[in-house]
């Protein structure tokens, strides 16, 4: 987001003596915000005020949690900042697993807070919290507001911060006595962040030698994260694959960054990712990281990952260089203007051993499910709203089964179109990113794949999404258990299924009971018309699906091991 | 390896708070850590020790360098410095026991601050394991109480105009 200096001669036609609560609402619309989502409260009461005839659209969420994970989405979907405020106490309390959500994932977030009155901090004032305390781990930056002279320049700053660099949440925690007491706002507002210096521009010789490794490589492997999407680097990622001929896996963050229905990719790697990916990376003589982090998820076993690559690591964040894997060429900086110099100096080779070799395991270890059986299987559903939507809706996920078929079985074809708690691992995510989503991005499909006890979670939010006439569609692949963990214990605690099942409400009859559409389907031959009509539905809707009690996902990388150690290769061969 | 890494940080609430988390949150462990003013009134400087590995040590110095309000991160390891801890010692002195323990301050170009019936109590600074060995000399006589700021430490400047 660019951020201007304002001059008082720019808003001379208001006057320039304002009370906290307005110059509040002035940087936000300076800032270029026109929606926001938030929770009222007691010392947010001057703000909310301010806000109620401001031109920013309002969405209020049931929690503020779910209201977190809406901003979040929100930025995800439209790649602008997403905007947040709470009370105190209890209100920034609930915005944590947000915040730590948008932390691991990097996505641009200003939370506002209401704070008790200045005098009353720290004697355990009524709905008083630490907030800046609580939140410091889970946020880029925060702070505190004492002096209502500082609230511009720091709103200002909040926003450079959020969205500049490796993005990510900042809280700005303002005692309501300073959204009260009046202050001139003339003069230009100027930012104050010594400590805060931006590197978008690679070093050239750093560029010049990743080239020279990429054209000297015979099987070399682009391996692309979150950053991609967040550089707005698509484009280039796909001319240097073309031009360099290269192939791609994404990380679960990295999906929709490179086309999946092009030959050169090779999909999501890791411990779910596919078998052709897993062992690109293993055999691989160079390994491209671009915007990626070598998360324990992708990397299985450390000390055998990618044994035979030499690496190159193009990143914003200088600590997430050689902090798990050793690093040969290290790139600091944005992954647009890198990969644009980079295309330059890259130059056309054919590979044709080791594309054929990709070729191979492409076609032996798919992503496959057993579609024989006449229950309905998870991945079944997928495939078929991946067909009806023509690659094209945005999809958010809940966390844990439904997450990875989701990625096995979606084929992402553009950036910004699957939002999901990759680093945090968040539950509960998937119903209010699909509204955050929905707001940003009206004329979109927007589907939430989501577990049925991911959406318990906060499925309070389907209120949120009917108030506001969202056509979100959620479908909840119903196994009655917590899937993924229940997998595990079927594999490594002798299927001793502690406490991975509860008792679950009809679904469509709750829609239904909130204004949402609803429907309950348990038959394999019915999914494709529900789907058809699901997606011409107005209303919000809620589709429960009672999918296939078992199911497993395959194939699994299990903990400790190597990636192209994989479970469930031979259970994929057998469906062939 | 024990690394003496120096942060020039805002001087702001909550930089405190914030380094310290990072290194908890991270699991550095953190040897002694110091803060101070300098010489800009916006400015303080943390001189914090840190024992680990090079690779430890380069993911400290890189988290430090993350956090908004902190300026300029230097890790001081093969640089020459000069390092100083300042410590603060009451020590058993009867009356008998003076004149070798004054010798013994003496010694170590320490200096007497507070002088009680039974005790003394004394101002010394130096390198750290100077300090350490004057500690270890005092234990004979017994030590009523230590308290130290951890170290501090500048680069040496060049000795000549280049």
């Amino acid at each position: 987001m660019k951020s201007k200096s304002r001059s008082s001669a720019e808003s001379a036609d208001q006057s320039s003596i304002k009370a906290g609560a307005q110059i509040i609402v002035d940087m936000l619309i300076e800032q270029g915000v026109d929606t926001m989502f938030g929770y009222t409260g007691g010392v947010v009461l001057p703000l909310f005020d301010r806000l109620y005839d401001a031109p920013i659209r309002f969405i209020n969420p049931r929690h503020e949690q779910g209201g977190c994970h809406m901003a979040d989405a929100y930025a995800r979907a439209s790649g602008k900042v997403g905007v947040m405020v709470a009370t105190s106490g209890p209100g920034a309390c609930n915005l944590v697993t947000g915040l730590a959500t948008a932390m691991m994932d990097s996505v641009p977030l200003v939370a506002l807070t209401g704070q008790v009155r200045t005098e009353l901090i720290g004697n355990d004032a009524f709905q008083e919290a630490d907030t800046t305390g609580i939140t410091r781990p889970v946020t880029k930056y925060n702070c505190i507001v004492k002096d209502v002279k500082d609230l511009a320049r720091i709103i200002k700053e909040a926003f450079y911060i959020a969205s500049t660099g490796r993005p990510g949440p900042v809280l700005v925690d303002i005692p309501v006595d300073v959204e009260v007491t009046k202050c001139s706002t003339d003069g230009p507002v100027e930012m104050e962040l010594p400590g805060y210096r931006l590197r978008p521009k690679g070093n050239a010789r750093q560029i010049s030698l990743a080239a020279q490794a990429i054209n000297k490589s015979d099987q070399p492997v682009l391996y692309v994260g979150g950053g991609i999407i967040i550089a707005n680097a698509s484009d280039e990622l796909r001319q240097l694959a073309k031009k360099a001929h290269l192939p791609v896996t994404m990380t679960l963050l990295g999906l929709g960054s490179f086309d999946q229905r092009k030959p050169e990719s090779l999909d999501m790697l890791g411990m779910h990712g596919s078998a052709y990916a897993n062992y690109a990376v293993q055999q691989c003589d160079l390994l491209i990281a671009v915007g990626a982090r070598f998360d324990d998820r992708v990397t299985g076993k450390l000390t055998t990952f990618a044994p035979k690559a030499k690496i190159i690591h193009i990143d914003i964040d200088p600590a997430s260089i050689s902090k798990n894997v050793h690093v040969d060429i290290p790139v600091v900086g944005d992954a647009k203007e890198i990969l644009g110099e980079l295309i330059k100096e890259v130059e056309f080779r054919e590979r044709k051993k080791w594309f054929d070799k990709i070729a191979e395991w492409k076609k032996k270890y798919p992503f496959r499910y057993d579609n024989t059986s006449s229950k309905i299987k998870p991945q079944y559903v997928i495939e078929e709203i991946c067909r009806q939507t023509k690659n094209d809706a945005i999809v958010t996920t809940g966390v844990g089964q439904n997450q990875m078929w989701a990625a096995q079985f979606y084929k992402f074809t553009r950036p910004r179109q699957l939002l999901s708690s990759g680093g945090l691992g968040t539950m509960g995510y998937g119903l209010p990113a699909a509204i955050g989503a929905q707001v940003a991005k009206p004329e979109s499909i927007v589907i939430d794949i989501d577990g049925d006890h991911s959406f318990n979670m906060t499925m309070t939010e389907l209120a949120t999404a009917v108030e506001h006439n969202l056509p979100i569609k959620v479908c909840i692949l119903n196994n009655g258990y917590m899937g993924m963990v229940r997998q595990w214990q079927e594999l490594f605690y002798n299927k001793r299924y502690s406490k991975t099942y509860l008792a679950n409400p009809d679904y469509a009859a709750v829609a239904r009971a909130m204004g949402a559409a609803g429907e309950t389907v348990d038959k394999k031959d019915d999914v494709p018309k529900v789907i058809k009509s699901m997606l011409t539905e107005k209303k919000p809707c809620v589709i429960d699906f009672r999918v296939e009690r078992e199911e497993n996902v395959w194939p699994m990388v299990p903990a400790g091991k190597s990636i192209d150690e994989m479970s469930g290769l031979d259970i994929l061969e057998s469906m062939a | 390896m024990k690394h003496i890494i120096s942060a020039l940080v805002e001087n702001k609430p909550g930089v405190l708070a914030h380094v310290a988390g990072m290194f908890a949150a991270r699991a550095f462990n953190i040897d002694s850590l110091v803060v101070g003013r300098t010489e800009d009134p916006q400015l303080s400087r943390m001189t914090i020790v840190v024992v680990g590995d090079d690779k430890v040590v380069e993911q400290v110095r890189k988290q430090l360098a993350k956090i908004v309000p902190v300026v300029k991160v230097q890790d001081f390891v093969g640089q020459p410095i000069v390092a100083r801890d300042l410590m603060l010692i009451t020590i058993s002195a009867p009356p008998e026991k003076r004149p070798e323990i004054m010798s013994l301050i003496e010694m170590f170009r320490g200096k007497v601050v507070d002088i009680a019936q039974k005790s003394l109590a004394v101002e010394i600074s130096g390198p750290e394991a100077k300090i350490e060995a004057f500690i270890n000399a005092c234990k004979p006589y017994g030590i009523k109480n230590v308290a130290r700021t951890g170290t501090i430490a500048i680069p040496r400047q060049a000795k000549t105009e280049p």
